[in-house]
């Protein structure tokens, strides 16, 4: 049975990190199970945790009244999902629902929130590896948005 | 005259002629895409390298680039022909056994032979999957020459994936990775959604011996290129094909000039580090 | 009549003898073109006597201005280059490539290269002999071969003219193109006028030139005449009107593709095109096709086009070049410097037509020697290496 820690060392997100901040962020984790179709959390629900794949895929949706909902992205493997944790009013903005038997190491917001304020270190580690992979993220939906398959 | 003298003996075959075609075989592959196999009224169709074009020709109203999309060793010419205009327009309605113009085949191919012994990573985009079509039908029956094979293809949305059936038996193979992502979705779709550029980090290749071949919007290639690039593949081993307004297609009317190259001629199959200066360059 | 001169030979003629030669050439089915004065300029058209010929008459050029004036003297061939170019006849405006035939019993095609015409062109010179070498290159030379062109231009018989003056736009020393024609002529003819004479040396170029010469009436030519024929050369080596150096050229403007400089002539240039239509080495084409209302019948013909025009770049619903900054940068980096990459010459000739007839006057050397004095490189390339 991995630890938290170990489980976070092989994560590609803290791929490098220092043993002592991982330890630092196990204390706020703990691992998560969803099977498929059931949903890690809803839009406007207050976004306390952001979860790293461990196993599995995550589909980021939306829904509009009289509409099936959209999945605008799927996550996987070494993936994370969820920055509404980041900025107020902590609040989650879509959907998101496990593909398929999906495991995830959950952390806890409010916890490494507080451990970023009073270490300020391990805030900007934590900054350091969150804003790339945001950034990637943003590049690649604005890539998707511009509908390039579609006819002129 | 003093010129470079011309073998007068022998009649100069005009390449501006169309050959007559018929089409043998029409299937629809998507609302407003067709595949068209075609065969000449007379002899055998030439032979042709994936990645070459030929200019189609629909009587009385004009003719349009189209990449050979089939496999090589099928006696007839597959294109896949998508209606955005006049010329495509009248192609795409088509019957078999109608007549078309064709000239061709044209251009370079992509680089099937160099990418013996190395990975191959096949990058594809909407229709840009119909040109790599045939350097993955040229790869998987020659599954030995090579190491890792990965192909990667970014479609519209589930409604849109071109060769879908296809797609799924080249799946079956077990030792071939094929990855398929839709710009969206409904929940019907348990597959990847998002740009064609987030499956690289989880294709998992050797980006030290690897020939990448990319295939799609401008746009799209461009954001491939770069990623692929991040992942540590060198700009002389990616190959990109590019599009350019043609008339001729044989180097002669100046229309498809894209920088010092006509990709009439020295393309549409494109080395990119040859290209690198211009690509992202606006208006050239 | 004499024994025939070697090709390399040179030999003299008296005016008289210029009429013969277009006898001569006629008499052997030629199409005789030459200079003519017609709507104030002049044009190349067909010729069958001397008087056709703008004898006395000169042109004054400068950037966007083009007047001909009348010189004191009776000189055939005063003048240096008008508004057309040969390539009118060789690689022509209008061109039907093909018809086609559709029936019940199949599709016919009709390539339409029967009997291609027999040109003779006097007074070509040595900047236009070097710009139908580099059409040749173009469309005759390359992986596919332009069957009509080719087939008009092995029939051609060409009378080159060495040039007694340059004109105000003309820069053919800085191309390495004039003003003596060296090769690519059947016959090179200099005007040698004088008080009491008025005679030319004549170079013989080729066999069929030979052929030619044998029959007007000629003589050997003297020290003292080819003396004064390399003197008219020289002269007009001294009076180029403009400089455009090349050093370095192709270099220069493959990395300031971002200029500030191609701003500022888009705000001068009109996108009219008339530099490429003036332009002898502009080849660029498109194509039409047209059939009748019964559907039977198609044709394709083939036009002259400008990289000016906002279609000529079209895909996808949008053109590639959509301001005119873009398509001048097309234009004078093509003809300078990536032609040179794509046919191992520069695409000019330094004849000047091209500042001569831009209606607002844009020069190409100037355009050229701005980038040089300041070069303005793009900022770090992405891709730079691998």
């Amino acid at each position: 049975m991995e630890t938290l820690e170990q489980i976070l060392q092989q994560h590609p997100f803290f791929v490098g990190a220092p043993a002592d901040l991982i330890r630092l962020v196990a204390g706020c984790g703990r691992n998560h199970t969803f099977h498929a179709g059931e949903y890690l959390f809803h839009e406007g629900e207050p976004a306390d945790e952001f979860f790293l794949i461990r196993h599995g895929r995550v589909a980021l949706e939306i829904v509009a009244p009289g509409r099936a909902p959209i999945v605008f992205e799927t996550v996987g493997v070494g993936d994370f999902v969820g920055a509404s944790w980041l900025i107020p009013p902590y609040r989650w903005a879509f959907d998101a629902r496990a593909v398929e038997l999906t495991r995830v190491t959950g952390i806890d917001a409010a916890c490494l929130r507080g451990k970023c304020e009073a270490d300020h270190d391990l805030g900007y580690e934590m900054m350091k590896r969150f804003l790339p992979a945001l950034v990637k993220r943003l590049h690649a939906t604005r890539l998707q948005i511009l509908d390039v398959y579609g006819k002129h | 005259m003093s010129m470079a003298s011309i073998d007068t003996a022998a009649p100069l075959s005009d390449p501006f002629v169309p050959q007559i075609y018929r089409v043998d075989r029409v299937s629809r592959e998507l609302p407003d895409t067709v595949a068209l196999e075609l065969r000449p009224i007379a002899g055998s169709r030439p032979p042709f390298e994936s990645g070459q074009f030929n200019m189609l020709y629909a009587f009385g109203v004009g003719e349009a680039a189209i990449s050979m999309s089939g496999d090589r060793n099928n006696g007839a010419f597959a294109h896949t022909v998508r209606d955005v205009g006049a010329v495509s327009g009248a192609i795409a309605k088509l019957s078999p056994g109608a007549t078309i113009g064709l000239r061709g085949p044209f251009g370079t191919g992509w680089p099937v032979k160099q990418a013996e012994g190395s990975n191959i990573v096949i990058v594809a985009g909407g229709l840009g999957l119909a040109p790599l079509r045939p350097a993955i039908y040229e790869v998987l029956a020659n599954r030995g020459r090579y190491r890792r094979i990965v192909v990667l293809f970014g479609s519209r949305s589930p409604d849109d994936i071109l060769y879908r059936h296809e797609l799924e038996q080249w799946r079956q193979h077990l030792d071939v990775e094929i990855e398929v992502t839709v710009d969206h979705a409904n929940a019907d779709w348990h597959g990847n959604v998002g740009a064609v550029t987030a499956l690289i980090p989880h294709a998992g290749f050797d980006p030290h011996d690897t020939i990448a071949l990319i295939c799609g919007p401008e746009v799209m290639m461009r954001f491939t290129v770069n990623a692929l690039h991040d992942a540590g593949l060198p700009t002389n081993r990616i190959f990109v094909s590019m599009e350019r307004n043609m008339k001729c297609a044989i180097g002669i009317c100046g229309h498809c000039q894209f920088g010092p190259t006509f990709v009439c001629k020295d393309g549409p199959v494109m080395r990119f580090d040859r290209i690198a200066g211009i690509f992202a360059m606006r208006e050239i | 009549m004499i024994d025939s001169v070697a090709v390399g030979g040179t030999a003299t003629i008296s005016r008289g003898a210029l009429q013969a030669l277009l006898d001569v050439l006629a008499a052997k089915d030629y199409e005789v073109f030459g200079p003519t004065a017609r709507d104030d300029a002049i044009v190349y058209d067909r010729i069958a006597r001397l008087a056709d010929l703008p004898a006395g008459w000169t042109d004054r050029q400068e950037a966007g201005r083009y007047r001909l004036e009348r010189r004191d003297d009776a000189a055939l061939f005063g003048f240096s280059v008008g508004p057309q170019a040969w390539k009118r006849l060789l690689h022509r405006p209008v061109e039907t490539l093909w018809t086609m035939r559709r029936t019940e019993h199949g599709v016919t095609v009709e390539s339409r290269y029967s009997a291609a015409p027999k040109f003779a062109f006097i007074g070509v010179r040595a900047c236009e002999l070097h710009a139908i070498a580099i059409q040749d290159r173009v469309l005759s030379q390359g992986p596919y071969t332009d069957v009509a062109y080719t087939m008009r231009r092995q029939n051609a018989f060409i009378v080159a003219v060495n040039c007694g003056q340059a004109g105000g736009t003309c820069f053919c020393v800085s191309m390495q193109t004039g003003p003596k024609a060296d090769s690519g002529f059947d016959l090179a003819l200099t005007e040698l006028l004088d008080v009491g004479s008025h005679d030319f040396l004549v170079e013989v170029g080729s066999d069929a030139g030979a052929e030619i010469l044998k029959e007007l009436p000629h003589r050997p030519a003297t020290d003292d005449e080819r003396a004064k024929a390399a003197a008219v050369v020289a002269r007009t080596k001294n009076q180029m009107g403009r400089h455009l150096e090349t050093q370095g050229l192709k270099e220069l403007l493959q990395s300031n593709l971002t200029h500030l400089r191609w701003d500022d002539v888009a705000e001068r240039c009109l996108s009219c095109g008339n530099c490429t239509m003036v332009c002898p080495t502009c080849f660029c084409t498109t194509v039409e096709d047209r059939s009748d209302l019964s559907g039977t019948s198609a044709e394709r013909v083939r036009k002259w086009d400008s990289c000016f025009t906002l279609d000529f770049s079209y895909i996808h619903g949008g053109s590639v070049r959509k301001t005119p900054r873009s398509r001048y940068r097309q234009w004078m980096t093509h003809k300078l410097a990536t032609w040179i990459d794509q046919f191992g010459t520069s695409g000019c000739v330094g004849c000047g037509r091209c500042i001569t007839w831009c209606p607002v006057g844009i020069d190409i050397t100037t355009e050229a020697a701005a980038i040089r004095a300041n070069p303005q490189p793009p900022k770090g390339q992405q891709h730079g290496d691998s």
